[in-house]
């Protein structure tokens, strides 16, 4: 495969300070990437000692409130912290070079969006020293209210998830706009890579949902410092009202989380099956389908609180329906295996496991659509099942995928394949063994959310097991570390394309230079390197012209630490608030007239 | 657990269809087939071992196979019988578990496993196939030395026919669902007993307005009667919930949320039911009980707690019960103590547990509870009693008060 390295290379920078003042898309990328997945560590050992608790009936590892918390930032951390920026890294890393582009819309907001996330993860993760929440990540009024929880640990997560929100809305607007308007001539839309699709359409999702929930956040800070009572039934406010617009973000939400994994296995299954996506129009019409159609199952998460027939029977026809677009996807990714050649690397073996797990916590999910059934599923152990073949088994098998894939790209070095397989069988098997018998304690009665259960109601069986595969993760977790470290260390061997894969990232170098392409492509068709390879359409050629990137600049880190002491002040002293403004106001002064040469 | 357990062991149509089902596959095979499993361990061991090379192309170790494709479906079927055995085995375990849904015990459950029974088959006939597709394709087109990938960018009939599929599954779902879910919201009968549910955080209250009762974590009511429940929350929301008669329905504050069923059974063994929205600290403790009797055994339980505290109290133990601070927040009617943040006591001697279930109704018991009960439950709202707990109870005072609660029958 013949392919233009990186002759243009600029001197490469280095040094802590290169990377403070980075605007380069892939760096931000491998820092969101290397933050996510220390989270997911981090999280990951949160659910090790719940699962530990839980092990034997009337366990003595952890007290009740403790309990809470774990579970709070357990869900927390997994969802805001470890699988939302795992899935910006691939995003800021790739979206650039899948589109044939040299870096995103606006890079310097694309650093403040990282900078701002790496706050409000801060604010959140550092309420361990103090208070952390215990009120769930679903955080309902009134147990969130001062009555009934005093502490701090609700005002952490108030702060920590507007900051992350305020992140989170960053980096959509920038990679909607990057999309839409940085697409290499000859992209059409129909022509992008199903990852770029989706991660266009979450970045509308984002837009979308963040706003409500900053609304609810800040109706309940209001609450709980300024005496109001949005969510205070005797106060004449409603309780309900907080869920209606949590899930009204919480279950667009879900699809944030999903829809990345779902568009790298999109790419990753026709690289190795060596043939184009099956039905990419339907995939990415499907993928749409799904967007739209979150904005109207939000109740489904509300079906025993008390909602009349009728608006149950809309709600549940709706999530029902989503298992059609759902459905449709499936069965395409299966039909790309059909008469492909498949080589079964790690990636490969992530990407086919995805399907069949996450295949899992869709029917498990469209199962509980129906609200009869779900009022016997709701805050048991099934739903936790679900959640996790969702998010485990499709999000996190996703992420996997990507990061064998990718990391030649991103690294120029390639991960062990036999530690590769170590660690996907024994994260398979105990990923199985934890959640699946989570179906049998929900339909056995055990609910979520409780820290202890008593003997003699048959449920101890099966928690044992669980707590036996998540050991199992943890194992193999270990082993991606390994694999991950020796990786490192190793010479630089990849070419360019050593997956032969279609897509324009893998049409420059691994890793690619700063400005990503020497030259940029020209798309014919929807897998451009195979369509050029096929017509033996060589590479665009190098004209040698100055190409200007942005400056590094230290304006989006100073706005960041605004933003965060704005937050913090919130939780300590208005003085605190008052000098993060202060640096914010004058970060963005920087900012607008900084030089961008 | 109970007698009632086989039944829906014999309803389960996955027990007793499914392998049948699949055994079809062992029956046209000649059971000899021809994958052999060790050549292709063999092989995956190769492969492993062979490591990736970046080289585009893998050396493999030959597996001998003879015919490609079909064999290894048949033998994959035949994996796939003794696979779903074990499974549906330990799933069942689960199934006579004393809080299990799937034990219908109650109208609403019995309304709910209508949709349910449909949908298991559906979601069963979905995991096999999806399953079984995954598997069968990734091991069928696996490269191998001159296998070229078939360049289809995609195909509209198949489109359409897998579009059809997920929609007829979900039309199949609907009916049953929407059926039951409008059943289930039906108005109770004219003469259904009226309970009303109160949440506290972290016990249950249970009021029978028509019948002048007031009791707690001890729920009593007729077999076969509709039972029309208010339910309701003083603090933050609670969940209302004895799986094995019926789903939940979620205690909100502010709102008046409605649900009826009847027992089917009467027993001896009391029903589990559980908190199910999360509460706060004692959540997880939050339990109580439902106690089904005949028709005239309801009657006697309710004109028994209708009455006012049993008279053969010892009338001393009563002064001291009363001049502790108990009275601030509980009840014994036809006494002056008529507290209302804590449990009625009227008839707390004819309970089977205190403290929301956790603990026996001994003496011993009782002693643990009052002097210290958030040892026993992480959070309790009742202040320790015993002074060695920073309470103002002596032990002998706490013994009395033992007694008095004992013979509150």
């Amino acid at each position: 495969m013949a392919t233009v390295a990186g002759t243009l290379a600029q001197p490469t920078h280095t040094g802590v300070w290169s990377w403070i003042t980075t605007v380069d898309h892939k760096r931000i990328g491998v820092l969101y990437g290397v933050s996510g997945f220390s989270f997911f560590l981090w999280g990951g050992l949160l659910a090790l000692l719940m699962r530990t608790q839980l092990a034997v009936p009337n366990g003595t590892v952890i007290e009740s409130d403790r309990f809470s918390q774990l579970f709070t930032m357990h869900a927390l951390t997994m969802i805001f912290l470890a699988i939302m920026p795992m899935g910006a890294g691939f995003f800021n890393y790739m979206i650039p070079l899948m589109i044939g582009a040299r870096d995103v819309a606006f890079p310097r907001l694309n650093a403040l969006s990282y900078w701002t996330f790496l706050g409000g993860a801060s604010i959140l993760s550092l309420s361990f020293f103090f208070e952390a929440p215990g009120g769930g990540w679903f955080n309902y009024a009134p147990l969130s209210e001062r009555p009934y929880s005093d502490g701090s640990g609700i005002d952490f997560y108030v702060v920590g998830l507007l900051t992350l929100g305020l992140s989170s809305l960053m980096a959509a607007l920038n990679f909607a706009v990057t999309i839409i308007n940085l697409r290499a001539p000859g992209m059409t839309m129909m022509r992008m890579p199903v990852f770029v699709w989706m991660t266009f359409v979450i970045s509308v999702l984002l837009i979308l949902a963040l706003p409500p929930l900053t609304v609810g956040l800040i109706q309940l800070l209001f609450d709980r410092q300024f005496g109001t009572h949005f969510f205070i039934a005797t106060e004449g406010g409603d309780p309900l009202l907080w869920q209606h617009i949590f899930w009204v973000f919480g279950h667009p939400e879900v699809y944030i989380l999903i829809l990345p994994a779902m568009g790298i296995v999109s790419e990753v299954l026709p690289t190795f099956s060596r043939k184009p996506l099956f039905g990419y129009p339907a995939v990415v019409f499907s993928g749409i389908a799904i967007a739209v159609l979150s904005w109207v199952v939000w109740s489904h998460h509300m079906f025993t609180t008390g909602m009349g027939s009728v608006p149950r029977a809309v709600f549940a026809v709706n999530t029902m329906i989503i298992g059609v677009p759902t459905g449709i996807k499936v069965f395409n990714w299966l039909a790309t295996l059909y008469g492909g050649s498949i080589r079964f690397t790690t990636a490969m073996y992530f990407a086919v496991a995805f399907i069949a797990t996450f295949t899992i916590g869709g029917i498990s999910g469209v199962m509980h659509a129906s609200p009869p059934v779900d009022s016997q599923h709701q805050d048991t152990y099934f739903v936790v099942a679900h959640l996790h073949y969702v998010l485990f088994g499709g999000a996190i098998m996703g992420i996997f995928a990507g990061i064998y894939y990718w990391f030649p790209k991103m690294t120029g070095r390639f991960l062990s394949e036999a530690l590769g397989r170590w660690h996907f069988w024994l994260l398979f098997i105990g990923m199985n063994m934890t959640f699946f018998p989570m179906h049998f304690l929900g339909i056995a009665g055990m609910p979520r959310r409780i820290y202890t259960y008593d003997d003699g109601l048959d449920w101890g069986f099966w928690n044992m097991f669980a707590t036996i595969g998540s050991y199992v993760i943890a194992v193999s977790l270990l082993i991606f570390l390994v694999n991950f470290f020796r990786s490192v260390r190793q010479e630089p061997t990849a070419e360019a394309n050593p997956w032969n894969a279609p897509t324009l990232e893998w049409g420059t170098s691994s890793p690619p230079p700063e400005h990503d392409f020497d030259a940029i492509y020209t798309v014919r068709a929807r897998d451009p390197l195979w369509y050029d390879r096929d017509h033996g359409i060589a590479p665009p050629e190098v004209t040698g012209e100055h190409i200007h990137m942005p400056p590094p600049s230290y304006y989006p880190i100073l706005i960041a630490i605004g933003i965060t002491l704005l937050g913090v002040g919130a939780l300590s002293h208005l003085a605190v608030s008052a000098l993060g403004g202060v640096i914010a106001y004058y970060g963005v002064w920087g900012w607008a007239l900084e030089p961008t040469d | 657990m109970y007698a009632s357990a086989s039944a829906v062991y014999d309803a389960a149509p996955f027990a007793a269809a499914a392998p049948r089902r699949l055994t079809v596959g062992v029956a046209d095979g000649t059971g000899t087939g021809g994958w052999d499993w060790r050549a292709s361990v063999a092989a995956r061991v190769g492969t492993v071992a062979g490591a990736w090379e970046g080289t585009g192309v893998r050396a493999r170790v030959a597996a001998p196979r003879r015919t490609p494709g079909r064999p290894r479906i048949r033998a994959l079927r035949r994996g796939l019988v003794p696979l779903a055995l074990v499974v549906l085995a330990v799933a069942l375990l689960g199934c006579d578990a004393p809080m299990s849904t799937s034990e219908i015990e109650g109208s609403w459950n019995k309304e709910v496993w209508k949709p349910y029974w449909v949908i298991i088959w559906l979601a069963g006939i979905v995991f096999v196939a999806i399953m079984a597709a995954t598997i069968v394709l990734s091991l069928m087109y696996r490269e191998r030395p001159g296998r070229e990938a078939r360049q289809i960018h995609g195909n509209t009939k198949f489109e359409v026919v897998w579009t059809i599929i997920p929609v007829v599954i979900v039309l199949v779902m609907m009916v049953p669902t929407l059926d039951s879910l409008f059943k289930l919201d039906e108005e109770p009968p004219a003469d259904a007993l009226k309970v009303e549910v109160i949440g506290h955080q972290w016990w249950f209250e249970f009021r029978y307005p028509e019948l002048d009762i007031v009791t707690a974590n001890e729920l009593h009511i007729p077999e076969g009667r509709v039972v029309d429940y208010a339910l309701r929350s003083v603090d933050v929301i609670h969940s209302f919930w004895v799986p094995q008669l019926a789903g939940k329905v979620d205690m909100v504050p502010g709102r008046d949320n409605r649900m009826a069923f009847s027992a089917l059974n009467a027993r001896p063994e009391p029903y589990l039911g559980q908190c199910v929205e999360f509460c706060g600290t004692s959540h997880a403790n939050m339990r109580f009980r439902v106690f089904v009797h005949t028709a005239e055994d309801f009657e006697r339980w309710a004109r028994e707690q209708a009455a006012p505290r049993v008279s053969s109290v010892s009338r001393t133990a009563e002064e001291a019960f009363l001049a502790a601070p108990c009275l601030g927040c509980h009840t014994v009617r036809g006494t002056n103590a008529a507290g209302i943040a804590g449990p009625n006591l009227t008839h707390v001697g004819s309970r089977t547990t205190i403290g929301s279930g956790m603990l026996e109704n001994t003496p011993a018991e009782l002693r643990r509870w009052i002097a210290n009960s958030s040892a026993v439950k992480p959070g309790s709202k009742m202040p320790p009693m015993a002074q060695s707990a920073g309470g103002t109870l002596t032990d002998e005072q706490i013994d009395v008060i033992i007694g008095y609660l004992q013979s509150l029958k």
